[in-house]
């Protein structure tokens, strides 16, 4: 039937019958699950950090960020050894892992004959080495640094060297994400002026996709400022009392630090670990919002 | 403007495109020998494949000096990957081969001595659509010559001249510092064309250079190859028969031919004339029908 020979009772009866389908029984529960869903999830989320926090309220001061661990007076017992160590290793992971990582990703993408077995054989492995556990790059990393012949156990090095393997592939997918959203035409435009495909990748497709890759890098750091698996196995101490001075200086890390003292039975370590607990996570939300910020602020649209 | 097949057509007889045509200074004055003056570049048994695909079938074509030579057809005829085997753009497609030859004053530019990098310097290429750098309007014009590092004596010079040149200069004189995105699409089209004549090239290519353009901004670069044809060759693909016989002096028709046992269509070349020639009186069936708007 066409359009035209609708008539105006026919309109009345199909589209205003006084029922909408759309809140019909079905649809409804349908939706009251999925609400359900996302407010489960939420509240866990939220009565853990509640909870968290309100344990170590006690010792929000600023001798929790200033003092080191002690054990003769619990109650003024600090993480400065444990932040200090983690702001080392992650400078030192960020040195280790962005330039690798970005060279990988330029060269897959801008590169690489994607036919050739070798290129599809790394493609195979990366995206499997985003779903290894990271206490297998603890263990890789220990290996690295005994067959560098490091004797020392627990140095800033070889928790760097674990976490930068750990955030590679992180880095190396979402960098190939920003190159690959760069378009064709500006490539095309930059060869057919007679630019090389290295100059061509270095003033246009790289410069487009810095704030892709500052968001992947920033995003991979929050990840490793979290871990304590790895560095368990690399040997990092749980607790130190003297500032990191230097890649081969002995460090421990927020996390670690976290770990250590809540395996002491006193409540006053028990208040100080939560409290750490929540100024990591402030570490890592704080990163992952500079993330977001750079994405939102730098993003184009072609 | 005479009146030729093409434009008695109803297939593109969109109103406001025919007023902008009527502001297109075509000179129909200008006597086009029979046979090209002198030619610039030459296809000599042009084949192309991608991969297993036969994309372009025997092609023979010379491109003379100060000419503007337009490429026209179907969809899926060739004409697009002919002219980006003119500068060994098609090198950048994965799996794309050439066979045959194209002469650039006489040097094949696929010997095997050749560099791509150099024959684009000399032969340069404006897209479909707009592609300006995300820079500012001054460093898309200095790309080309900072990267093939051409020998300036003042890039604020040349980079007036390249303006002047595309006829952008007075539009943007004061704001060159400001990022080429804020132009019109029109006004990013003649930026790249400007970026295009910055590196001082013989031959100009052009892909569809309007078909993302307005008719207003369409009538302004046509404009502007009839004043480029002065100094550089123009070879231009475009799907638009009114713009081939506005501003080209001679015209190859090309067409596609179904495989008969696989069905991929190969692109040959049916006919290659003087554009008033092929217009008025043509010699091949197949380009009769296609420029009346009988088929493709």
């Amino acid at each position: 039937m066409s359009v035209a020979t609708t008539t105006a009772g026919e309109v009345t009866r199909t589209i205003s019958s006084g029922r909408r389908k759309d809140r019909s029984m079905g649809s409804l529960v349908f939706l009251g699950l999925l609400w359900f869903s996302l407010f489960f999830g939420v509240m866990v989320l939220l009565v853990l950090i509640v909870s968290t926090a309100v344990d170590g309220a006690s010792r929000f001061d600023s001798e929790l960020l200033t003092n080191y661990d002690s054990v003769v007076r619990p109650e003024t017992t600090g993480f400065r050894a444990g932040i200090l160590g983690s702001l080392w290793l992650m400078a030192l992971t960020a040195f280790l892992a962005v330039p690798l990582g970005i060279a990988a990703a330029l060269y897959l993408e801008e590169f690489a004959d994607k036919e050739r077995w070798y290129n599809r054989l790394i493609e195979l492995n990366l995206q499997n080495l985003a779903a290894v556990p990271s206490i297998v790059y603890g263990l890789l990393a220990v290996a690295v640094m005994a067959l560098l012949g490091f004797q020392q156990t627990g140095i800033v090095l070889g928790g760097s060297t674990a976490l930068a393997l750990l955030i590679l592939p992180v880095i190396i997918i979402t960098t190939r994400e920003a190159v690959r959203a760069v378009p064709d035409e500006i490539r095309q435009g930059s060869l057919a002026l007679g630019a090389t495909v290295w100059q061509t990748t270095w003033r246009q497709t790289l410069p487009s996709a810095i704030p892709g890759i500052a968001t992947g890098t920033i995003l991979g750091l929050s990840r490793a400022i979290g871990e304590a698996a790895p560095l368990v196995v690399v040997g990092l101490a749980g607790s130190l009392r003297f500032d990191p001075t230097g890649v081969l200086s002995q460090v421990t890390a927020l996390p670690m630090q976290i770990y250590s003292l809540t395996s002491r039975s006193q409540d006053e370590f028990q208040h100080a670990a939560s409290a750490a607990i929540i100024v990591l996570l402030v570490l890592i939300l704080g990163l992952n919002g500079l993330a977001i910020f750079i994405r939102n602020k730098y993003q184009r649209t072609w | 403007m005479p009146t030729h097949p093409a434009t008695a057509s109803t297939r593109n007889a969109d109103g406001a495109e025919m007023a902008a045509m009527a502001t297109v200074t075509n000179d129909a004055s200008r006597e086009v020998s029979v046979v090209p003056p002198e030619a610039v570049m030459e296809a000599f048994g042009l084949n192309v494949f991608y991969g297993d695909f036969h994309a372009v079938h025997d092609v023979n074509l010379n491109f003379g000096k100060n000419e503007i030579t337009a490429l026209i057809g179907p969809s899926g005829c060739g004409k697009s990957t002919v002219l980006r085997c003119l500068n060994r753009m098609n090198d950048l497609v994965v799996g794309a081969r050439v066979e045959g030859e194209v002469n650039y004053h006489g040097q094949n530019i696929y010997a095997r001595n050749v560099d791509p990098i150099a024959v684009r310097t000399q032969i340069g290429m404006v897209f479909q659509k707009p592609n300006p750098f995300p820079k500012s309007i001054y460093d898309n014009i200095a790309y080309g010559p900072r990267v093939t590092r051409m020998k300036v004596d003042s890039m604020d010079d040349l980079v007036e001249e390249s303006l002047r040149g595309a006829a952008l200069w007075d539009e943007v004189k004061d704001k060159l510092k400001q990022s080429a995105y804020g132009l019109s699409g029109g006004q990013q089209q003649r930026l790249c064309i400007a970026r295009t004549i910055a590196t001082k090239p013989d031959v100009i290519l052009m892909d569809e250079p309007c078909s993302a353009l307005d008719p207003i901004a369409t009538a302004r670069i046509e404009d502007l190859m009839l004043d480029l044809r002065q100094e550089f060759t123009i070879i231009i693909v475009t799907h638009n028969m009114q713009q081939a016989a506005r501003v080209s002096d001679r015209t190859a028709f090309f067409t596609a031919r179904p495989d008969e046992t696989t069905g991929n269509r190969t692109g040959l070349l049916v006919e290659f004339d003087r554009t008033t020639d092929i217009f008025s009186n043509p010699r091949d069936k197949r380009t009769e029908d296609y420029i009346s708007g009988r088929f493709g």
